[in-house]
């Protein structure tokens, strides 16, 4: 009787066990569904079947009416990876040449939220696509529709409009967003702060 | 979790066959060193020879003082089993002590005369010799290629190519390297050991094929989704047929020979090619990506993972991420018609 007893207890054991283990499994999996922030999605675009752009590009000159914006927010706004695959193609396709880090220079800067032709995501990728007057060249005839909207999430990242987990953080260079870390900016001051006769004896 | 079954006891006939096929194997390695591609069993160069060297005389003599602690293990316990109690006497525990400081100083001596080698071998592998003049290649890592800058006093004459490395063979090559993204590691296990590729900072190794061939090498630190297939060709030419192919890369590409070779550069400079590229000779001057100006005279694609033919070379054109996902090269988007102009026009940079 004992040992059978024993036995009976032994089993419930062993199913209170099991049943702790495939709640740890449902929910770890839950857990790992759940990171977006990395996933990496490398065959976005179909070979030869590139849906066209999702932005309303205009053509020119339109009769009538203004039409509506169609709305059309990437997934890559909430994607560290590609925003810094946006990061890279800034750089390859030399878009640091006009608008330096942001900064501008030769092109507007990109670390402000006010911007000539609108500063929504869809905005910035007709912009990139179509190009603008003044020096802007169009892109869209050789970036695929993916690629374009990566940079789109990566200017976007420089305004700090993206998570702050999103936005890449470690850049050397001049940011319109606080430094992750580093040592504050402090406005200039003569001399370093020494009086002039110790700089020039 | 299931448990797990209780294995069948081998029957004597299977125990004699796993062995025989262990004995087979065994038997077979060495006839395998002389055939594959990428080895350091196989060394073409005195880098190559003096690491082999050293991995032989490691090998060695750690099989000797394996077979010999195994040796003293079974007469051991041969003795024992033989004469029954432990010795306790005095002559005994003396004896027992003298085989242990034996034992201990031959040890110290075998790891003394390790430590010595590998010091020499270091020494040996770390200076550039002196005679004749080298020759300087530039080898800059990316995300998953090999740059490849041949570097001549005469600015024209120095040329750039990707993924496969000519060399003359009796030459010593000095590889300045640098990365542009993250550590890369350049090793060529036939010819030399490994050196890592750091952004920011220059690294030097040299390297010599004494016999010519193709030497297959490949990154080895860790650096990213595609570190597997970022592999490169180091190929050894006689010092003839090396003068030959720098002549011919030299070269600008060729122009295209027909109209549809010319659509195809048409092609090229029209979609998202030409951002990427250069084709030395042509409009395309970007440094993204692999020269391409030569691109037919190479064997293999994307970093030595794919033949490079036709079917490949169209393949890796419209999906690139189908091949190696993660790469750099992005999908192209083009007609049936643009595609087979851009492969002839390719295929037509010899």
């Amino acid at each position: 009787m004992r040992v059978g007893g024993m036995k009976v207890r032994r089993s419930a054991d062993r199913t209170t066990c099991t049943r702790l283990l495939c709640v740890v499994t449902v929910a770890l999996s839950l857990a790992a569904s759940a990171c977006q922030r990395e996933e990496r999605r490398f065959r976005e675009v179909p070979p030869s079947a590139t849906p066209g752009s999702l932005v309303n590009v205009s053509g020119g000159f339109v009769p009538g009416p203004p039409q509506s914006e169609v709305v059309a927010r990437t997934p890559y706004l909430d994607n560290a990876w590609a925003v810094s695959e946006g990061e890279s193609l800034y750089n390859q396709m030399n878009c640091v040449g006009c608008h330096f880090h942001g900064g501008g220079g030769i092109g507007p800067p990109l670390m402000d939220r006010e911007w000539i032709y609108g500063s929504q995501p869809e905005n910035i990728y007709q912009t990139i696509e179509e190009g603008r007057p003044n020096g802007m060249p169009a892109w869209g005839a050789r970036l695929s529709s993916d690629q374009i909207w990566k940079i789109t999430a990566y200017v976007m990242s420089m305004s700090g409009q993206l998570k702050k987990d999103i936005a890449p953080g470690r850049q050397d260079h001049m940011q319109g967003k606080k430094q992750e870390q580093g040592t504050e900016v402090k406005p200039p001051v003569p001399y370093g702060g020494q009086p002039p006769s110790t700089v020039f004896p | 979790m299931s448990q797990p079954r209780p294995r069948p006891a081998a029957s004597r006939a299977s125990r004699g066959r796993r062995a025989a096929a262990a004995a087979l194997a065994c038997a077979l390695l060495p006839g395998c060193v002389g055939t594959s591609r990428q080895t350091g069993l196989n060394p073409n160069g005195p880098q190559a020879e003096s690491i082999f060297n050293l991995w032989t005389f490691y090998w060695v003599t750690a099989t000797a003082v394996f077979v010999a602690v195994m040796a003293a293990l079974a007469l051991a316990l041969l003795r024992a089993r033989r004469r029954g109690a432990v010795d306790t006497s005095e002559a005994g525990e003396g004896r027992a002590r003298r085989w242990v400081l034996g034992a201990t100083g031959v040890t110290l001596a075998i790891l003394v005369v390790s430590l010595v080698a590998s010091y020499l071998t270091g020494r040996a592998y770390a200076i550039t010799p002196e005679a004749g003049r080298p020759l300087q290649i530039s080898v800059i890592g990316h995300q998953w290629w090999w740059e490849a800058q041949y570097s001549d006093s005469v600015h024209s004459r120095s040329l750039t190519t990707a993924n496969e490395i000519h060399i003359p063979v009796g030459r010593t090559v000095v590889l300045k390297m640098t990365s542009t993204d993250v550590i890369h590691s350049f090793w060529v296990p036939n010819l030399a050991g490994k050196k890592d590729l750091i952004p920011g900072y220059g690294t030097t190794m040299w390297l010599r094929a004494d016999r010519a061939g193709v030497y297959r090498g490949q990154c080895a630190e860790f650096c990213g989704m595609q570190h597997a297939n970022m592999s490169f060709l180091v190929i050894a030419d006689p010092p003839g047929e090396f003068a030959r192919w720098y002549e011919g890369q030299l070269a600008d590409a060729m122009p295209p020979a027909d109209t549809s070779a010319s659509t195809g550069k048409n092609v090229f400079m029209n979609h998202g090619c030409v951002l990427c590229h250069t084709i030395r000779g042509t409009d395309a001057g970007s440094r993204v990506g692999p020269d391409l100006t030569h691109v037919a005279s190479r064997r293999t694609l994307a970093a030595a993972t794919i033949p490079n033919n036709r079917g490949w070379l169209g393949g890796w054109v419209m999906d690139p991420q189908g091949i190696k996902p993660g790469t750099r090269m992005p999908p192209n988007d083009m007609r049936a018609d643009e595609l087979q102009a851009l492969l002839t026009y390719l295929q037509s940079l010899r």
